[in-house]
């Protein structure tokens, strides 16, 4: 099974590939194939936004403007979260279920193979519009990646490519969306009843249906603000009798179940890697069910909490307030179910489960102060400082990011039939942890302090832990070389991988060879 | 597989429903945002206030400061005739407010008044007021406009001074088909 896309003997002349080269890639249906379209590009994105960060924390390793003009600058921090958020980690997720969701639940393909292909080449496109917009007049959008108005309602034309960008990927993300929620509604395998299914497919199907509640909200969002912008429209122009505050109820109402977007399926795929690692099944899986579904329905009431400061009624902050809070309790259940499944287990710590151990623990500390910011007036205090900062990249990159680096490290001895080098993805995790922290918890003083974020320049006092930072930032920038080395040296020369790799790995994956055929499961397994 | 495609296709002709469902939910937010902030009272700066029966209060003295500024461009000088007034809580006051239009072409503005400190807008009425509606300027034409307001004499006793101010945005979409 070494010649992992052989098609000889599979008989079906209808899902076969009959390109080679670049064509096969540009005209793939296979879920496969998809799956490794999606996670280049997410990392290629990742690269592009974290050279962005590199720029931010260039200009504020020191008081004073010496690199970047201010204009620039806020170019630069809004297209780092742009691209970030719908370049980076969404895709990496959507690459992950185009992969394993199949494989999972025994389904020979996604259920819409040619729409499967299509959501992913509408990405590219959106990706260049971003990119090229750099060098448009007036340069790219810097109204911040949350748009607000009237800022988004007044950049030059920059603003209208990102406008454009955001509906492209939005229609991609609807379209993976419908196809994950049918293929796992419709196409598992016999006895595969929906809790039988791995928790990581279970975030996915939750993430999918959130996706397709919220990504046409933020398509009407960044509608009203291009005709706002060009066709004589009020929405959230005073003057005509609209208003600014409205966008931004609008782009919450987006924004907040988006975040859970961004790590529910990080969250399965820590629930698929700590059991395998502790040798023993998921603690509380049905509870683990339920704190999912319970933390979607809940990131639908709750998205005022951005927007303490704008003004709004004490009741209406009291409930924003509150409804914020109970959100703790389902992320609680996750996080001590997770503690509870390495309880007495047999653990030991390859380079997956030491980032999903960082990542339970960094992500709680996020979750913190994430409570502490849900406070009314400790959030009309810390609005708009380094502390929320250091509050969303404690979740985003600490929280995403390294439970998909932990979901790379587990399955990719899977997809790529070789094992990466042990020594060097150890070197990577604690290289990431220590410059991660050193990046970003002096973000924590400087916000409670009062830097204010989105700015070039900063007083005096805040210079030694914007050094601090930028220093971790530029370590941790290096650091994610190392990753790009063990995936590139993965693929072409590693050792041959086990059909099941790791010891106490269950599931219908580990009973595929590695790296598994082009096609699948065209014969359904039958769970019992 | 093929017992499956009807069953795939009818899920997805339920999502793309939802889809399109939540795309018009997100414009809906527009008059229901609208709707709550009349049904709360929010945001009614550009509305005539009613006033109960008040009486003024004459052992307090407040200061009422006016500003005023003009965004987008607008050709316009505005100034308010008098910079401040000295009244007391309750007492109907008029002031004059005047607009000219430097350009040479019809030009429509909208007023967005706001107050300093913030807390003080909820005691500060306006029975009549040029932000009411748009006004529209002539080339050349100069306007003088009234404000009428009361200030509720249960305003807090630590607010001694209270600015308005207003801010004049263009009206793009009224002046291009005007002009």
């Amino acid at each position: 099974m070494d010649a992992a896309h052989a098609h000889n003997g599979h008989g079906h002349e209808a899902h076969g590939h009959h390109y080679t080269g670049i064509m096969r890639w540009i005209t793939t249906t296979n879920h496969k194939d998809i799956g490794t379209l999606y996670l280049v590009f997410s990392l290629t994105m990742f690269f592009v936004g974290g050279l962005l960060a590199m720029g931010i924390r260039l200009e504020l390793l020191q008081p004073g403007l010496q690199f970047w003009q201010p204009e620039f600058f806020n170019e630069l921090t809004t297209m780092h979260g742009l691209i970030m958020v719908f370049g980076a980690i969404m895709p990496a997720f959507v690459g992950f279920a185009n992969w394993q969701v199949p494989m999972m639940i025994g389904a020979p393909d996604m259920a819409f193979a040619r729409m499967n292909n299509w959501s992913f080449w509408l990405l590219p496109p959106a990706a260049t519009l971003l990119v090229v917009s750099f060098f448009v007049p007036g340069g790219a959008t810097a109204a911040g990646w949350t748009l607000y108005t009237p800022l988004s309602t007044q950049m030059g034309p920059g603003m209208d490519l990102a406008i454009f960008a955001l509906h492209i990927m939005g229609a991609a993300s609807i379209m993976g969306s419908i196809n994950i929620i049918t293929t796992i509604l419709n196409m598992r395998a016999p006895g595969m009843t929906l809790m039988k299914m791995p928790l990581f497919v279970w975030t996915w199907l939750i993430t999918a249906y959130l996706l397709i509640a919220i990504m046409p909200v933020l398509a009407g969002a960044v509608t009203m603000i291009l005709t706002d912008r060009h066709f004589g429209t009020n929405f959230f122009n005073a003057a005509g009798g609209g208003d600014p505050v409205l966008f931004q109820h609008v782009f919450w109402f987006f924004g907040h179940p988006e975040v859970y977007v961004m790590i529910l399926p990080g969250f399965g795929i820590v629930s698929q890697v700590v059991p395998t690692f502790s040798r023993k099944p998921l603690f509380g899986y049905s509870s683990m069910v339920y704190a999912t579904a319970s933390i979607a329905i809940l990131s639908f009431i709750v998205w005022a909490h951005h927007m303490f400061t704008v003004g709004m009624p004490a009741a209406a902050q009291l409930f924003f307030m509150y409804t914020t809070m109970l959100i703790a309790v389902p992320t609680g259940v996750k996080v001590f179910n997770w503690i509870a499944t390495m309880w007495k287990g047999s653990l030991t710590f390859e380079t997956p489960m030491l980032f999903a151990c960082g990542f339970i623990f960094v992500f709680s500390m996020g979750g913190f102060t994430g409570l502490v910011l849900a406070i009314v007036p400790v959030d009309i205090q810390l609005q708009d400082t380094y502390y929320v900062v250091a509050h969303f990249h404690y979740v985003l990159v600490a929280g995403s990011l390294f439970s998909l680096f932990a979901g790379v490290y587990y399955w990719m001895p899977k997809w790529t039939g070789h094992m990466y080098d042990e020594t060097l993805g150890k070197w990577h995790f604690w290289l990431s942890m220590i410059f991660f922290n050193v990046t970003f918890f002096p973000m924590h003083f400087a916000g409670l302090a009062g830097m204010p974020r989105r700015i070039p320049d900063y007083a005096l006092q805040f210079a030694d832990f914007n050094m601090i930072s930028s220093l971790g930032a530029f370590g941790f920038g290096l650091s994610q070389l190392i990753f790009v080395y063990v995936v590139v040296q993965c693929i072409r020369s590693g050792a041959k991988a086990a059909d099941k790799t790791w010891e106490g790995a269950e599931g219908l994956e580990w009973t595929l060879p590695s790296p598994p055929p082009y096609h699948t499961w065209e014969t359904p397994p039958v769970v019992k | 597989m093929v017992s499956n495609a009807q069953a795939n296709q009818r899920t997805l002709a339920k999502l793309l429903v939802v889809a399109a469902v939540m795309f018009g939910f997100g414009f809906a937010m527009v008059p229901f945002y609208r709707a709550i902030c009349d049904a709360l009272g929010l945001n009614s700066v550009i509305k005539a206030d009613a006033v109960a029966n008040t009486q003024v209060d004459a052992a307090r003295l407040l200061t009422v400061e006016f500003d005023t500024n003009l965004r987008s461009g607008l050709p316009w000088t505005f100034t308010p005739l008098e910079k401040s007034v000295r009244i007391h809580p309750g007492a109907l006051t008029q002031v004059t407010f005047e607009i000219r239009n430097h350009s040479d072409r019809a030009v429509t503005g909208q007023a967005i008044p706001s107050y300093g400190p913030p807390q003080a807008a909820r005691y500060f009425k306006k029975l009549d007021c040029f932000c009411f509606t748009q006004q529209t300027l002539a080339p050349g034409e100069i306007k003088r406009m009234p404000v009428v307001f009361v200030i509720e004499k249960d305003l807090p006793q630590d607010v001694n001074t209270i600015t308005l101010s207003y801010t004049f945005f263009e009206v793009e979409g009224k002046s291009k088909k005007a002009g």
